[in-house]
């Protein structure tokens, strides 16, 4: 299990050095001279020489290349243009509301779906069943913003504990930070949540028709247990997919809720980027988004590994 | 050994006396109970075999006494006393108490019974967790006692692995040991050697006997194998459509059955000695392969390699009219000869020659040329017919795909239905409205319909009923003679090898170890390992004539 794990982490890392040279390319493929594109449409000459320097942009392309990854390596990520931080810092600022939403959304969606998806298994065609269903298919088809702009409606100014504005950091107490992040998680957990929840339905469903589940029966082995000993463990693999692809899913969901919610996070950092034309800064969140994604498609092989004995590369 | 010599006389009060039992199928079957009114008792250190083909209720007979029955079937009379407690009245958590404990069950499939993702020593304990409160260090030895008395090497070792790592045998003896763990009264054995070869199919009765001779255990044996019912049985029951249709001591069944089913089912079963084939003429040979080899190869992360050889140098003959039988157990290589010889897989060397043209060398145009005149019928005639084709369609595409004109393909397919006994007008049905045995007729017109100078057939009677089974191996004898078509005909059954086979090759981890004429080879085999897999035949020293013969039959 270890040789496994660090032999999926060393694979891991040509992956990140490609990513790294798509980002790279992305800035020198486009059309035009990078520091004309760098500086903006209004800048002076002087300004384009200088950051014609700072990037080493007079050097040949691979060392450019190998300059920058080394910059990266040791955290220099490049300033941003418009508010001359270092993105890095920027990132930095912007990072903890999104992580805390990131967090609490897959905890919650997690939390209410895998119960909920393996007991509407267990109880196949029964009501319970039903309104499981019907709960799944309602959750689906509201879009995510219509959803936010319906709990604002419904919670903002009628005096309920739930802000409908702004984040309050866990730091402050963890239940202002609970009240703060309550609806934006309902609002972005929904849709993933029932996702994860028909999944969870399906893969339990079909393990129960296993003939494992008949012997674990024929040992006296009791319904409970043969739900999360026998079942859930054998359901998780496709279950583990679903939850780490949301992971994608999460990162449009969270600029839209971060807007609806006026959350300052990364989303809202991104939109803002994007809309100035803030390269270095977009260069970055690709970054850091990328090396999200390769670092939780890593974490999701080696939990398939720990659920299922059989799975070895 | 004598089978009157088995039957013990059981004492005392039975453990399992079921009476009258009735269970309702669900509305729309084809017929209204799948058991009605069965009666049948076990005593302790009994061993009770429970025959019949499939649909003739013996599993749901065994279900409805573990309360396992699926929703859908419902018991409505009847009783079911164990140790005189009525089991169609006991609670669900009564039930749940006595399973695993008092009465336990092991399956016929040991590749998917056990759970993959626990150890076979967890699994095994789970028994004890959940009937005992046992002590952490009590459950470990208990698991390690029965794990040695199922005769498992290296317990501790057997103990950490997951059923993946463990052969198929191996996995059917930790089903036996959890089983056994809490020394229930009961142990129900549904087809549990069905799945395994028939060397591990001995150790596998052998081990059950022993329970028998060790313990109060009575033991209900669920097969459709007369030969494993000659091998184990003290007494049999044989149930037909739902009903019991005879039952007695184990050697009064079998020499001398009284019902007209039980006669059919025995007859039905092929006999160890070959039957005299008259002495035909010599055809020219239709198939011959020479030196022919096939390596696996796997490489790990790390580039080391892992080779296997499935077929090391193996050659032989066959000629037009005959029939050359493969035997072998699982993974001695000779599925692997028949994907090699129909050319699905490319061999690593040797010659595979059909009338003159090299197979195995032969270029993409001439292979398929050749295709032609190989046909193969599969194992599982459920899964080898594509379920959204009329049977019509899957019969005439081989032809048309050779140019054959469609109204001349389909006048064929209705011949070929006519010769394989099924309707013609069948054909614009789909393959889900025919049974088993059916399917396998169709499945071998299919392969006929290309006019082949060989036909591959491989394990194509497995899957079925041992009568059904006698029908197809009739018909494919008929067809044989008709055409002067080749067989290869790949087995793991000796029984049926030495019915149809003019000549068989033993294959051993990829080598053919002997080859012969059928006779030759069953009467007094040369190789250790052919002699070991004859030994290993259950009912060995029973036969279907001889028994039917007392019956007067």
């Amino acid at each position: 299990m270890l040789n496994f794990t660090i032999r999926r982490l060393l694979g891991a890392v040509p992956v990140l050095g490609f990513i790294a040279l798509f980002v790279f390319a992305l800035l020198h493929l486009a059309p035009g001279d990078p520091a004309g594109i760098i500086a903006g449409e209004e800048a002076s000459p002087e300004d384009i020489a200088r950051i014609y320097e700072a990037l080493n942009l007079d050097r040949p392309l691979p060392e450019q290349f190998g300059l920058w990854l080394w910059g990266l390596v040791n955290g220099d990520f490049g300033v941003s243009i418009y508010t001359s931080l270092p993105v890095l810092e920027l990132v930095r600022q912007r990072l903890e509301p999104t992580i805390s939403l990131a967090i609490t959304t897959i905890i919650f969606s997690v939390v209410v779906a895998i119960p909920l998806g393996a007991y509407a298994a267990w109880r196949a065609g029964s009501l319970g069943d039903r309104a499981v269903m019907i709960f799944s298919v309602l959750g689906f088809s509201v879009p995510t913003f219509v959803l936010g702009y319906l709990l604002i409606y419904f919670f903002a100014g009628r005096g309920t504990p739930f802000p409908v504005q702004g984040f309050v950091s866990i730091r402050e107490g963890l239940a202002p930070f609970l009240r703060h992040i309550a609806l934006p998680t309902f609002m972005l957990g929904t849709s993933y949540m029932v996702l994860i929840m028909r999944i969870t339905r399906a893969s339990v469903l079909e393990i129960l028709n296993e003939d494992y589940i008949r012997t674990a029966r024929a040992k006296g082995v009791p319904e409970r247990k043969i739900l999360t000993r026998h079942a859930l463990r054998n359901a998780a693999v496709p279950i583990v997919t679903v939850v780490s692809l949301g992971f994608a899913f999460l990162v449009s969901g969270v600029v839209i809720t971060e807007s609806v919610f006026n959350i300052p996070g990364l989303g809202r950092l991104t939109v803002e980027a994007i809309s100035k034309r803030d390269y270095p800064v977009i260069q970055g969140l690709i970054l850091l988004v990328s090396a999200t994604y390769v670092l939780i498609n890593t974490a999701t092989d080696i939990t398939y590994a720990f659920f299922d004995p059989r799975i070895r590369y | 050994m004598n089978l009157s010599e088995k039957t013990r006389p059981a004492s005392g009060a039975p453990v399992l006396d079921i009476r009258n039992l009735t269970v309702r199928l669900p509305k729309g079957a084809d017929r209204e109970h799948a058991v009605e009114g069965v009666s049948l008792s076990i005593a302790a250190r009994e061993i009770l075999c429970l025959v019949g083909e499939s649909g003739s209720g013996k599993s749901i007979t065994s279900f409805a006494v573990m309360g396992l029955l699926s929703k859908e079937l419902v018991p409505v009379g009847g009783e079911i006393l164990f140790q005189r407690e009525d089991l169609l009245r006991a609670s669900p958590e009564r039930l749940r108490q006595l399973r695993g404990s008092r009465m336990s069950m092991i399956f016929q499939e040991p590749m998917t019974a056990l759970n993959p993702v626990m150890t076979a020593g967890r699994q095994i304990e789970e028994v004890l967790t959940t009937h005992t409160d046992m002590s952490r260090d009590q459950r470990t030895r208990r698991v390690l006692e029965v794990i040695r008395a199922v005769s498992l090497p290296d317990p501790e070792l057997i103990r950490r692995l997951y059923p993946h790592q463990l052969s198929g045998g191996q996995r059917q003896r930790v089903m036996i040991a959890a089983a056994l763990a809490l020394e229930p009264k009961l142990l129900i054995a549904d087809e549990p050697t069905t799945a395994l070869d028939v060397t591990t199919q001995a150790q596998i009765l052998r081990i059950l006997k022993e329970i028998q001779g060790s313990h109060d255990t009575a033991i209900l044996f669920i097969t459709h194998d007369i030969g494993v019912v000659a091998e184990i049985a003290d007494r049999v029951v044989v149930m037909q459509s739902g009903r019991v249709v005879e039952q007695g001591d184990a050697g009064r069944v079998l020499d001398a059955p009284e019902h007209p089913y039980t006669k059919m089912l025995i007859s039905s079963v092929p006999s160890l000695t070959p039957g005299t084939r008259a002495e035909a003429p010599v055809k020219p040979v239709a198939l011959s392969v020479e030196g022919l080899s096939k390596i696996y190869r796997g490489t790990s992360f790390f580039g080391s390699k892992r080779e296997v050889r499935a077929i090391d140098d193996v050659g032989f003959t066959v000629r037009g009219g005959r029939v050359l039988g493969v035997v072998g157990e699982s993974g001695s290589g000779k599925t692997s000869v028949a994907r090699c010889v129909m050319r699905l897989i490319d061999c690593d060397g040797g010659r595979i020659r059909l009338d003159g043209v090299d197979l195995a060398a032969a270029s993409k145009r001439r292979l398929h040329d050749a295709r032609k005149d190989v046909q193969m019928v599969f194992q599982d005639p459920y899964r080898s017919l594509n379920p959204r084709r009329t049977v019509g369609q899957s019969i005439i595409e081989g032809p048309m795909n050779f140019g054959v004109p469609k109204r001349e393909a389909w006048e064929r397919a209705r011949r070929l239905m006519t010769l394989v006994s099924l309707d013609p007008d069948a054909l614009s049905r789909y393959p889900h409205q025919f049974s088993g045995g059916q399917r396998q007729r169709i499945c071998i017109a299919r392969a006929l319909a290309m006019e082949p100078r060989l036909l591959v057939a491989d394990e194509i009677v497995s899957a079925l009923d041992v009568t059904v089974q006698a029908q197809v191996l009739e018909l494919l004898n008929g067809i044989r003679e008709k055409f002067d078509l080749a067989i290869l005909f790949i087995t793991h059954d000796l029984r049926v090898a030495a019915k149809v086979c003019d000549e068989v090759a033993v294959m051993h981890r990829g080598r053919i170890v002997e080859m012969g004429s059928t006779s030759e080879i069953f009467a007094s085999p040369k190789h250790e390992y052919t002699r070991s897999l004859l030994a290993a035949v259950p009912g060995r020293t029973w036969s279907a004539e001889a028994g039917l013969g007392a019956g007067g039959a």
